[in-house]
This record gives structure tokens, C-alpha cells and sequence, in this order.
């Protein structure tokens, strides 16, 4: 009696070998875009241009090598799609070293410390952690039953910063860092950000029937109880608290739509998305009224050139740049990205815009709603509550981070500073963003992973004495008869 | 540099970035064509148990009806799939204690119950995400089954059989 293999070596596809070209097509763009880097720069074009992508294309491959053998049923897009952002990034960086070596050459001053070389370890750090997260955590149901105590560690982590004197934790005015001077600088908030997601997705699996039935009816909107959702409210405004102490206005709205949108994922309730609107609407005013720097984020946005030399310079400049860019970009290294402040980090989507043109610019949020949707598609088929959740709120974490900044770079809704993901100069947000990556594979990993026919018999439950399963001669044939000869 | 050779990197860059998009779409398409490739294995006697089951249906109460013996899944990816009905309640859904464990992205972990009684047997939509379907009509209720009727699950459709 074995169950009909012919339908199951029918699912069994991996999607490997599609991961390898795509990643191979990433690495050729990747090289590409330094090679027209150069060009435009008017540098000499050497072997060494194709050492860098070959280095590139061999951390990736070894990547691939393993995910192979650790996750082989992952989703085949994932990867390739965020290594080509990764990439273009590097190369982006890269290209606004050059312009500032250049403009302090001009200036006789001394050379600026190189970002590039800085950005290239840490992403060789991100995929030796993607790897460790990939082989250590073999089933992500295991972070279920540690929820509690992930949770406290984010606490802890993201608590550090408020404690430490400002000379180890502060970088330009945002008091969000754990730096020792000379050696490396972490920003806790992006791997609390992660802690969150993966204690909400534990807690609200416990928690969907109550949330889903109890609660008093008013006006038609199911007000939830309190102490149903407790430990998450805690751990939200407590969460919140740290970050908007530190002037961290951006993980603040980034770690609350994700949590609001998990809770909706969890129990399909509209009456939740409209409470977390409301309290979102209530905060923003009342974060509007108490502090100065989120009125002044809101005087640049609604008038950016009322002082266009002081206050709203980057975000001039940063439209400036994006309109110079045009439709189809002026070429990459060819533009002036490098005249909007921090171009590497927060606006590196307007150092892209410039230099790649609106088409660019699609093509990247595309590339960003790829991954998004993958994710999504991850978490619809999940095998349990948890991965769904955790995979959810992990997807809509990266397309929210992307609107916020993107749109904050471009003037549609106030600026607050966070990273592009996988774009960005900055170690931390690259190794964050590449656990992610990781978790959000293996759970596609154990969702896409055809059940093994064997391992079902043995919890066999008592419902089903008296029935069993009958392996059936079809007469018309799947497309692999082989498999059901019996 | 001549400006010809960078005016072309600029634009080939662009359409290299645009097929890289393309190319991805394009193993998504492969991958959601086999995670629902839906193998309509369409019983010879389908149509025919559906003109019986509404024979049945327009019957006169007093005839008793087949009883089914079997539950058989008649498309979705474990189409050919047959149970022996027994005395007990049968679990569908995507669970592994499920009694049919069905392998449907469409379907929910704890999908629909049949449960016999006597010799009808009454399905039951569990709270699934995209509901049940006896025929055409979504269950909102337990509601017997016809012999022969198509149960709709996801992309799944299951039968009872004589």
C-alpha cells in the first residue's frame, strides 16, 4: 500500500537550477554596471573590473552551493533578486567614493575614508550570517517556542543605545547606535525590528481565535479586549518608546505597520487595520505637537524650498536629482549624485534616480515587489499558522521599509530616515536584511518541500480508523506514468 | 570615451536591468504554473454521477438513495486519491493529522468535515479561508451529500462514490 508516488515526484520541483541563472544574470549586471561606472569616470578599464565580479559571482555561488544543500526546495527569485540590489548598491557606493575623493582633491583636503571596501565586508559578513541562520535554524517552527526569549533579547539590544553615554551610541543627532569608536558601529533597532516580527508572529498564533471572536461590538467595529493582546501591546509601546527617545522616527512607523498589518493577516478583521489608524493618526499629532524635529521633517516636506539652502537642501537636491535623471538616467557615473548629503545611505534611491533614470528607479521598486510578493506567496502556502505570519510580516516589513523611504526621498510623505534594503550603505541594516532573507527562505523551503509519503503513516490518528488510502490505476495518465505502475 | 559607446551602455543597461525583471517573472510564472497545475482527471463517469445525483435529488424522499462507499478526488494535485469511507468523521484539509491531507495552497489547515450518519453523510465547512463548495453552491451549513455530487475544496474537488 503506498500512496500514488506519481503525483508527488510531480510537485517535486526545486527550482535550482532556475536560481543559478538568475543569479549568474545578476552577477553579469552587477559587473556591467562597474565596467560603465568606470567608463563614464573616465578610468581605465582593467582585468580587475572582471576579478571584482567573478568574486562577486563566487560568493554567490558558494551561497547557492549551500542553500542547495540546506534549503532545496526554497524559492528560486528570492536570492537572485535581493543580490542584484545588494550589487547595485556596492556599485552605487562605489561610484560616490569616487566623487568624493574627487571633491576633496579639488579641495586640498584629506583623503575621506572609502565606503565601498567597508560595504563589500560587511556583505561578506550578511552571507555568512544568511548562511548560519539557513544551517542553524532547520525548522523555523523552533523560534516559536522561543518567542518570549527572543523577544527580551531584542528588548535588551535596542534598549542599550538610551543607556549608553552619547559619545558610544549617538551619530548625528539620533541616539540609536552601539559604536566603539574606530572599530564598529551597529544600530541595534534593525535586529530588534526582526525580534519583534518573529515574537508577533508566535504571539499572535497562540492568541487568533480569541482575538478573533472576543470583544465588545461598537458601531459595528469588534473592539478587541486588552489583556488578549497585552504582552504585543507591551511590547509595542515599549518598542516605540525606545525608538521615538532616540529621534528614530522611521523604525517607529516601520515596526508599527508591520505589526498592524500582522495582526490583520492573523485574524482578517478590518476592525484592527481602522483601530491601528486611528492610534496612528493620534500618535503622528501628538509626535507632531511634542517634539521639533518632527515638525521640522513636516515643514520640509510640505515646503521644501522655503529654505532650500539650509534645512531643505538633501531633499532639493535629492529632486534636483531625479530631475536631471529624467526618464532614462544620465548614465551610471555620469550624474552628480554625490551633491545630496548622505547619498549612500538614505538617499541612495536618488543617487539610482539620477543616474538611472525613471526607468531605473521602476525597475528596482519592481525588483523590491518581486521579493514582496515572493514572500507573500511564501506565507499563503505555509504549512502552519506561525511561518505564514512570520512570513508575512517579514514580506510587508521590506515593502513598507522600501515606501517609507522611497517615498520620503521622493517627497511623498515626510522623510524619516531608514535604509533602503539591501541597497543602503551600512552593516547592519545589510546583515539584518539578509536574516530576513534567510528565515523567508526557509520557511519557502519547508512550505514548497513536497511531503515525504513515508513520514505520514506514523501519525496516523485515530480519526481515520476504518478509512484508508487506495493507490488507483488512473486510466488517463499524469504526465509521469512511471510512477503509478502499482 | 567616445560618447556613442557610453549613450549605448546607458540605454543596454537599462534593457539589461528590464530583462533581469522579465527573466524573474518569468520563473515565477513556471513556479505558480506547477504549484496549481491542475490536472482536470475527468472521471469517465462524471457527468453522468451529476445527472444521477440530480435524478436523485428530484426523487421522491421515499427511495433510498446509494449508499457511498468511497470518497474519491477527482481533480487538484492528489487527483485518483481514493478513501474507503469508514464509520468515522473524515478530516480534509491541509494538516498532517488530516484524513485526507491535501497538498492545495488554496485550501485551508483544517478545511471541511464529512461526517456519516446513518448512511448520508453531511459536510462541513471548519472556518476555511475560501469556503466549500457542494456543487456550486458555497455551504454555509452542514448539508448532505448526493452521491456523486462534486465537493470543491481549493482546487481540489472530491466525490462520494457508491
Amino acid at each position: 500500500m503506498t500512496p500514488p508516488h506519481g503525483i508527488i515526484t510531480r510537485i517535486a520541483r526545486t527550482g535550482r537550477a532556475a536560481e543559478l541563472g538568475l543569479l549568474v544574470f545578476a552577477a553579469v549586471i552587477v559587473t556591467s554596471a562597474l565596467v560603465i561606472v568606470e567608463l563614464n569616470q573616465n578610468r581605465g578599464i582593467t582585468l580587475d573590473l572582471l576579478w571584482y565580479g567573478a568574486g562577486y559571482l563566487a560568493a554567490l555561488a558558494v551561497t547557492h552551493l549551500l542553500v542547495r544543500r540546506f534549503a532545496p526546495y526554497a524559492d528560486p527569485v528570492l536570492m537572485p533578486v535581493a543580490a542584484l540590489l545588494n550589487g547595485l548598491g556596492l556599485v552605487m557606493i562605489h561610484r560616490l567614493d569616487l566623487a568624493s575623493v574627487a571633491n576633496a582633491a579639488a579641495e586640498d583636503q584629506p583623503d575621506p575614508g572609502l565606503q565601498a571596501p567597508l560595504q563589500l565586508m560587511w556583505t561578506g559578513v550578511a552571507l555568512v550570517l544568511f548562511l548560519v541562520v539557513l544551517v542553524v535554524i532547520r525548522d523555523h517552527k523552533v523560534l516559536q517556542s522561543y518567542a518570549y526569549t527572543i523577544a527580551l533579547l531584542g528588548f535588551i539590544f535596542l534598549a542599550v543605545p538610551a543607556v549608553l553615554p552619547a559619545r558610544f551610541s549617538e551619530v548625528n543627532g539620533a541616539k540609536i547606535w552601539i559604536k566603539i569608536p574606530g572599530v564598529f558601529s551597529i544600530q541595534p533597532a534593525e535586529f530588534a525590528k526582526i525580534a519583534l516580527i518573529i515574537f508577533a508572529a508566535a504571539f499572535l498564533t497562540s492568541k487568533a481565535q480569541v482575538l478573533n471572536s472576543a470583544g465588545k461590538k461598537v458601531f459595528g467595529l469588534v473592539l478587541p479586549r486588552i489583556r488578549d493582546l497585552g504582552p504585543l501591546l507591551l511590547a509595542l509601546i515599549l518598542a516605540l518608546g525606545v525608538l521615538v527617545r532616540g529621534k528614530d522616527l522611521g523604525t517607529s512607523l516601520l515596526l508599527f505597520g508591520t505589526l498592524l498589518v500582522m495582526i490583520y493577516l492573523a485574524t482578517s478583521r478590518v476592525s484592527w487595520l481602522i483601530i491601528g489608524l486611528i492610534g496612528f493618526a493620534g500618535g503622528a499629532v501628538l509626535m507632531y505637537r511634542l517634539f521639533g524635529h518632527v515638525r521640522l521633517r513636516v515643514d520640509i516636506w510640505l515646503h521644501p524650498f522655503a529654505d532650500a539652502q539650509n534645512t531643505g537642501y538633501q531633499l532639493v537636491q535629492s529632486l534636483f536629482g531625479l530631475g536631471t535623471g529624467g526618464i532614462f538616467g544620465t548614465g551610471l557615473g555620469a550624474g552628480r549624485p554625490d551633491i545630496v548629503p548622505y547619498a549612500s545611505t538614505d538617499f541612495i534611491t536618488a543617487a539610482l534616480g539620477e543616474e538611472l533614470g525613471l526607468v531605473g528607479l521602476t525597475v528596482i521598486i519592481l525588483l523590491y515587489m518581486i521579493l514582496t510578493t515572493r514572500g507573500l506567496r511564501t506565507a499563503i502556502a505555509a504549512k502552519d499558522n506561525f511561518g505564514a505570519l512570520l512570513a508575512g510580516g517579514l514580506a510587508f516589513s521590506f515593502a513598507l521599509q522600501v515606501f517609507i523611504i522611497i517615498g520620503g526621498v521622493t517627497r511623498l510623505i515626510p522623510l524619516t530616515g531608514l535604509t533602503t534594503p539591501f541597497l543602503s550603505y551600512g552593516g547592519s541594516s545589510l546583515l539584518a536584511n539578509y536574516v530576513m532573507l534567510a528565515l523567508l527562505i526557509r520557511i519557502s523551503d519547508s512550505s514548497r518541500r513536497p511531503d515525504k509519503p513515508v513520514s505520514r503513516k506514523p501519525s496516523t490518528p485515530l480519526v481515520e480508523a476504518g478509512t484508508e488510502m487506495v493507490p488507483v490505476v488512473r486510466k488517463h495518465s499524469l504526465r509521469k506514468p512511471s510512477g503509478e505502475a502499482s | 570615451m567616445p560618447a556613442l559607446i557610453l549613450q549605448l551602455t546607458r540605454v543596454g543597461f537599462l534593457i539589461l536591468l528590464c530583462l533581469f525583471v522579465w527573466a524573474a517573472i518569468r520563473v515565477i510564472r513556471a513556479d505558480l504554473r506547477t504549484a496549481t497545475d491542475v490536472k482536470y482527471v475527468r472521471a469517465p463517469s462524471r457527468r453522468d454521477a451529476r445527472r444521477q445525483a440530480k435524478e436523485h435529488r428530484d426523487r421522491p424522499s421515499g427511495l433510498s438513495p446509494m449508499t457511498p462507499t468511497m470518497l474519491v478526488v477527482t481533480a487538484g494535485s492528489l487527483a485518483g486519491t481514493r478513501i474507503r469511507l469508514g464509520d468515522g468523521p473524515i478530516l480534509i484539509g491541509r494538516a498532517d493529522d488530516s484524513t485526507l491531507v491535501l497538498d492545495d495552497d488554496y485550501a485551508s489547515t483544517r478545511h471541511a468535515r464529512l461526517t456519516r450518519d446513518g448512511d448520508a453523510f453531511y459536510l462541513e465547512d471548519l472556518g476555511s479561508t475560501n469556503g466549500t463548495y457542494l456543487d456550486r453552491t458555497k455551504i454555509q451549513s452542514p448539508t448532505a451529500v448526493p452521491t456523486g455530487a462534486p465537493i470543491r475544496i481549493g482546487r481540489t474537488v472530491i466525490e462520494l462514490r457508491p
